[in-house]
């Protein structure tokens, strides 16, 4: 078995998956219709085609309020794209979703049952979300290869941490996300030595060794060269389906690339949903125009 | 999308990094076979006066020098590694230290000033009888027990409650200094029990062998040597493992390594206890060779002193620490006895200069890409 | 003092007789005392002379005179006129009890005198001493001639006092029972506890108890105001201690070890202008606080610019190798004032006005020392809020904390306001140095003490505010205080401890936190 030929047989297996997976009807996560659905406890249920419900969401710090009861839903396998100018509550909106804050009033859902209220912020990560911040986080003195082993979808317990052994699809799996993320000759490299572009591929890559069902992504091309803007919004075309994706975003090149005049966009303004609909529609919207995008 | 680079995954693809290098193994060896038949050799069988006779000051010194390393190897693991800068780890020290102490004096017998079953302290503030908290203090296992059991107890709902709420950075720093200093208060009264601010000294006997005989000691020093190697193999272990990269993951970016679905509480918990039984050990075997323990080991400044063994040596390298605790304890005891009123000095300017030219420290110099001539390169936070 | 009390005396004739100099002078202490006493009873003119003389050791027994010892002179008791003064003469001895005897019959003669002030010094000369039965009616003499409202009140005490032990009329004793419950002091209550033993009359027994039980509850009064006011002294202290601190932190970020040797430069501060105001203007010493508080703040002003520049400047960004550094710094200090003024405790001696006390109750005095440190605090306080506040400097340092890249935009000298800002900080442990020197101990280790309950301070009122400070210092004050009631110091202070603890469990920025949403941690 030489490596040569091991990369082969991943590539093969993985493109048997994507022709499978084509030939899926679209819609529902690629399952049949079925009269009834297994639940299981814990994970969530996108029976009914929403993957995140927010509704009325209250957020004030000391008086100011950032949330302003704030209702938005994302569908399965949606990739909505978030705009609005800065201080309208983005940020703060995947802090309720991720539990690093907590609302005053309203409820938050994953799927039909989760409560993400009332779930921790590595509980919520583990069901399934995963969050890119703003600010490129990686573990600057581990290698590449050992930030996105971490994020790994395996284990998170403390005792099983002390005597993890990678096993081989483990392996291809890092491999094949270094792959994806253009960084496998860089692998060996101390992540904190990366450029900031490389460094937000980095976070991204270990986003999606979690396999999360919906990521959240803050800003993922600022500081970005064109031509990588234009591969994450490859990257980003090619998760969609599988997953659902929720994009806070300032280029609007950026936003077109992903939208593709397809796709609902939805405006921020001061805490709560200014406009929704096609990026042409709220392009011309007025008021849009007058907060945001000037004109 | 995938690009066409066949022999590029596995070939660098880095391998599961190894407990030591074939070199690391050897020195391993090495000190274990210095420690445990060299030195004996040199200080029990070469003669004194011959020039490789090692004294038997020079053998107390090194094994108390070697207790202090472990402290400093346990605070590179939540330092060095986890990031969580605790100022009172001396109180551990000290709480294992008083548990072997008071078997210690329990070994006394009736052999003290007073020719009594209690001990002198205790004849002397005129108690009838053995507290509570001193029942089963002469059976050596029980009290080794209570080497591991107290600090460890003690450090694991400290641990529990601080890292739950979420204390962080110089908040936690300071409550851990805050901690040690009231235990130090504590520990000085004369009601708590063990020896108000004289502590416990004196000591004849440890297992029935007199501690005064140079065979014993001789033990007791190979014994300390031998923990320190292994507990350095355990810090080994711990550090190459997935754990150890949580850990650093935790120290670099906690906020990221929630998001990924970790619960830092049980990691930090983990390490946080580890380390304050390392500390508890090496309290164990520092007061057979030293021959006494006063609440003075509490002291803040005891606590922060082996955080700076741990900086100077080099933080994250678990060799780092050791050799901080030499160097810094080597150069303690030649200022106190040549320039006695230097050492404070040397001391405070050693910490100043190893937080603003020598973040990576003494093995740092060495080893980090840049060499001595990073020193002159300002390093990055 | 003999001179002024012939002088105060002028006018009245020697008129003590042989017999009862004779009397007062030798044979045993009991028949001494009795004649003193009846003579002072009967208010002999030339007898406080005489006394005087007595508890001067100036008085000789000759055969046939008793000669007393007037400087060069020697003069006859009884008539004044010199005298010789044989070989043989003996000295009078007084024992302890004939001195106490002595002094009680010079303050009931100076009971006698037209002047307020001299019968209130007797008043309170007399409360001193045990009384006798035998002065049973001098104090009754005094009581009927007494106008003023105060000293009758107390000469009401001590009569009572009197009566109840020694009566044996149960309708004296009942009355003196109720007298005595208008007293607040605690040696009346120790009376009325030895009395309740020894009394056998019931209805006097019970009276008695009453009067108890009014005097505890006033002695009550004075513990519960005490330990407010010694709490909120200690609050005002850890108010000072941690100001500088709370402003260090919360604006820079900086977590200062070396506060404590900070504080210390201050108190020595103070030391060395107090030596210079000893050596230099010793008529002004009193005076010598006033230049010491701005000295200390300029000293420990200095000291701190000095670190800040040369250490701290370069550690922003990393608080905990902040820590360790100043850490360092403090050993240095530490050390260097021991090179430079000796490892032991150096005297600073309270200035007259501020030395004494206030005495409210009996047992509650409020020192002026304290009281004195209370207002400082609160001024230091006011002064500081004034200056972050409406200043132009405080809106830099403002301005900087907040945003230090916008700041340095808007052309703010951010290296310039960080050094004026720590120096702030650092010249404010300083002036509580200078504080602490005068109610406590300065020495190399003064720091020391204080450093744990400020960080604890900072940690519970968190740094948001100077109000947060402020609460969590004088919360800490009075509540270590109390507990010190109940369980001791070091108790206290571990209990302390675990409660700030568990309440940082709750709050983990403290009281009063940073407002708005934090940068991701």
């Amino acid at each position: 078995m030489t490596p040569e030929l091991m990369e082969q047989g991943t590539r093969a297996r993985l493109d048997h998956e994507a022709l499978l997976a084509a030939r899926q009807p679209g819609g529902s996560g690629g399952r049949t219709a079925s009269f009834g659905r297994l639940l299981t406890e814990g994970r969530p249920d996108f029976g009914t085609g929403v993957a995140l419900y927010l509704d009325d969401i209250t957020v004030s710090f000391d008086g100011f309020k950032a949330l302003n009861q704030l209702s938005l839903a994302i569908n399965v396998g949606e990739l909505r794209c978030i705009i609005g100018p800065n201080g309208a509550g983005k940020t703060t909106m995947m802090d309720v979703i991720t539990g690093k804050t907590r609302p005053d009033e309203g409820t938050a859902s994953f799927g039909q049952n989760i409560d993400l209220l009332r779930l921790r912020e590595n509980e919520i990560a583990q069901i399934g979300i995963g969050r890119k911040f703003q600010k490129p986080t990686v573990y600057e003195q581990l290698t590449v290869f050992e930030n996105l082993e971490l994020a790994l979808a395996a284990d998170r317990r403390a005792r099983a941490s002390l005597f993890f052994r990678l096993s081989g699809a483990q392996l291809d799996r890092i491999a094949e996300v270094l792959q994806l993320i253009h960084l496998l000759p860089e692998a060996k490299a101390q992540a904190g030595l990366l450029s900031h572009g490389q460094k937000q591929w980095l976070e991204i890559g270990m986003l999606l060794m979690q396999d999360p069902k919906l990521l959240l992504l803050d800003e993922p091309v600022a500081g970005m060269t064109d031509e990588e803007t234009e591969r994450t919004a490859e990257l980003f075309l090619s998760l969609e389906g599988q997953h659902s994706l929720v994009v806070v975003e300032h280029d609007m090149k950026f936003v077109d690339q992903l939208t593709q005049g397809r796709k609902k966009v939805t405006v921020l303004h001061e805490g709560s949903v200014l406009a929704e609909g096609l990026l042409a529609e709220v392009q011309a919207n007025e008021k849009v125009v007058e907060v945001y995008l000037g004109r | 999308m995938m690009n066409a680079s066949p022999s590029t995954s596995s070939v660098l693809l880095p391998q599961a990094p190894r407990l030591l290098t074939g070199k690391g193994w050897a020195a391993v060896l090495a000190a274990a076979i210095t420690v445990a038949l060299l030195v004996p050799l040199l200080n029990l069988v070469v003669p004194a006066g011959h020039a490789l006779h090692l004294s038997d000051y020079a053998v107390g010194l090194i094994g108390k020098i070697m207790c202090y390393a472990i402290c400093a190897l346990a605070m590179d693991l939540i330092w060095g590694y986890t990031g969580i800068l605790s100022l009172g780890h001396g109180l551990f020290f000290a709480l294992g230290g008083y548990a072997m102490g008071m078997y210690l004096m329990r070994q006394i017998g009736r052999d003290g000033n007073y020719q009594s079953e209690l001990p002198d302290f205790m004849v002397f503030l005129d108690w009838k009888a053995l507290p509570w908290h001193w029942s089963f203090s002469d059976s050596f296992a029980f009290q080794m027990l209570m080497v591991l059991a107290v600090p460890g107890l003690l450090a694991f709902v400290f641990g529990f409650f601080a890292f739950r709420s979420r204390i962080k950075g110089v908040y936690f720093s300071i409550i851990t200094q805050a901690l040690t200093f009231a235990a130090m208060l504590l520990f000085f009264r004369n009601e708590t029990g063990f020896g108000g601010n004289n502590g416990f000294t004196d000591f004849k006997r440890i297992l029935g062998v007199p501690l005064a005989q140079p065979s014993t000691r001789m033990v007791l020093f190979v014994v300390t040597g031998l923990t320190l190697i292994g507990f350095f193999l355990l810090g080994r272990l711990i550090v190459t493992s997935k754990f150890g990269r949580v850990l650093q993951a935790i120290r670099d970016a906690e906020s990221r390594v929630m998001f990924t679905g970790y619960d830092p509480l049980a990691f930090k918990l983990a390490i946080w206890v580890l380390s304050a039984l390392m500390c508890g050990v090496a309290g164990a075997l520092y007061v057979p060779q030293v021959g006494i323990i006063n609440p003075g080991e509490m002291s803040a400044a005891a606590s922060i002193e082996i955080a700076i063994w741990t900086a100077v040596g080099g933080r994250a390298t678990l060799i780092g620490p050791i050799v901080g605790a030499f160097f810094v304890n080597g150069a303690k005891s030649w200022f106190t006895q040549a320039f006695p009123e230097f050492w404070l000095y040397f001391l405070g300017a050693l910490f100043i200069a190893v937080t603003l030219w020598l973040p990576n420290g003494l093995v740092g110099l060495f080893t980090r890409p840049g060499g001595i001539v990073g020193l002159f390169r300002k390093s990055k936070t | 003092m003999l001179a002024g009390l012939c002088l105060l005396f002028a006018g009245r004739a020697q008129a003590l007789t042989p017999e009862q100099a004779r009397a007062i002078a030798a044979g045993d202490t009991d028949a001494r005392v009795a004649a003193l006493n009846a003579a002072a009873a009967k208010g002999e003119p030339g007898l406080a002379a005489f006394v005087q003389a007595l508890l001067d050791d100036a008085v000789k027994l000759a055969p046939k005179q008793v000669l007393v010892i007037d400087g060069e002179k020697v003069l006859d008791a009884a008539s004044g006129l010199p005298a010789p003064l044989p070989e043989d003469a003996e000295d009078v001895v007084n024992n302890n009890r004939m001195r106490g005897a002595l002094q009680a019959a010079l303050a009931s003669l100076k009971l006698g005198s037209p002047e307020l002030a001299t019968r209130r010094e007797a008043v309170a000369e007399l409360a001193k001493q045990s009384l006798d039965e035998s002065q049973l009616p001098l104090l009754d003499q005094a009581l009927a001639a007494e106008s003023d409202a105060g000293l009758k009140a107390r000469l009401t005490l001590m009569r009572a006092a009197l009566v109840i032990v020694n009566s044996p009329d149960k309708a004296k004793r009942l009355e003196a029972a109720q007298q005595l419950a208008g007293s607040g002091e605690g040696a009346v209550k120790s009376l009325i506890l030895e009395r309740l033993a020894a009394e056998s009359d019931g209805e006097v027994k019970s009276a008695l108890s009453q009067a108890l039980a009014k005097i505890e509850a006033r002695l009550a009064w004075g513990e519960r105001l005490g330990l407010l006011f010694t709490g909120i002294s200690l609050g005002s202290i850890l108010l000072l201690v941690a100001l500088g601190l709370a402003i260090t932190y919360g604006l820079m970020g900086v977590i200062n070890m070396a506060h404590g040797e900070l504080m210390m430069v201050g108190a020595y501060a103070t030391y060395v202008v107090q030596n210079l105001f000893k050596a230099y203007l010793p008529g002004a010493f009193d005076y010598y606080v006033l230049l010491a508080v701005p000295a200390s703040f300029l000293a420990a002003a200095g000291v701190g610019a000095v670190l800040e520049r040369s250490v701290i400047r370069w550690l922003y960004g990393r608080p905990l190798e902040t820590l360790l550094a100043t850490w360092g710094i403090s050993l240095v200090l530490m050390q260097a004032v021991r090179s430079l003024f000796g490892a032991q405790n150096v005297p600073v001696e309270n200035p007259a006005w501020l030395s004494g006390g206030v005495a409210l109750m009996s047992n509650l005095t409020l020192p002026y020392n304290r009281v004195a440190i209370i207002g400082f605090a609160f001024a230091v306080l006011g002064g500081v809020a004034l200056l972050i506040a409406k200043t132009r400097l405080g809106l830099f340092v403002r301005g900087v904390t907040q945003n230090r890249r916008m700041a340095a935009c808007m052309g703010v000298n951010t290296a310039r306001i960080d050094t004026y800002a720590f120096a702030l900080g650092a010249g404010i442990a300083g002036l509580a140095g200078c504080a602490l020197s005068q109610v406590g101990n300065v020495g190399p280790d003064l720091g020391q003490s204080y450093i744990v309950d400020s960080f604890m301070v900072v940690v519970l009122g968190g740094v948001g505010q100077l109000a947060g400070t402020v609460i969590a210092a004088l919360g800490l004050g009075v509540l270590n205080k109390l507990l010190e009631g109940f369980a001791g110091a070091v108790l206290a202070k571990i209990m302390v401890l675990v409660f700030i603890v568990v309440f940082i469990q709750k709050r983990p920025q403290g009281l009063f936190a940073m407002k708005g949403r934090s940068a991701e941690a």
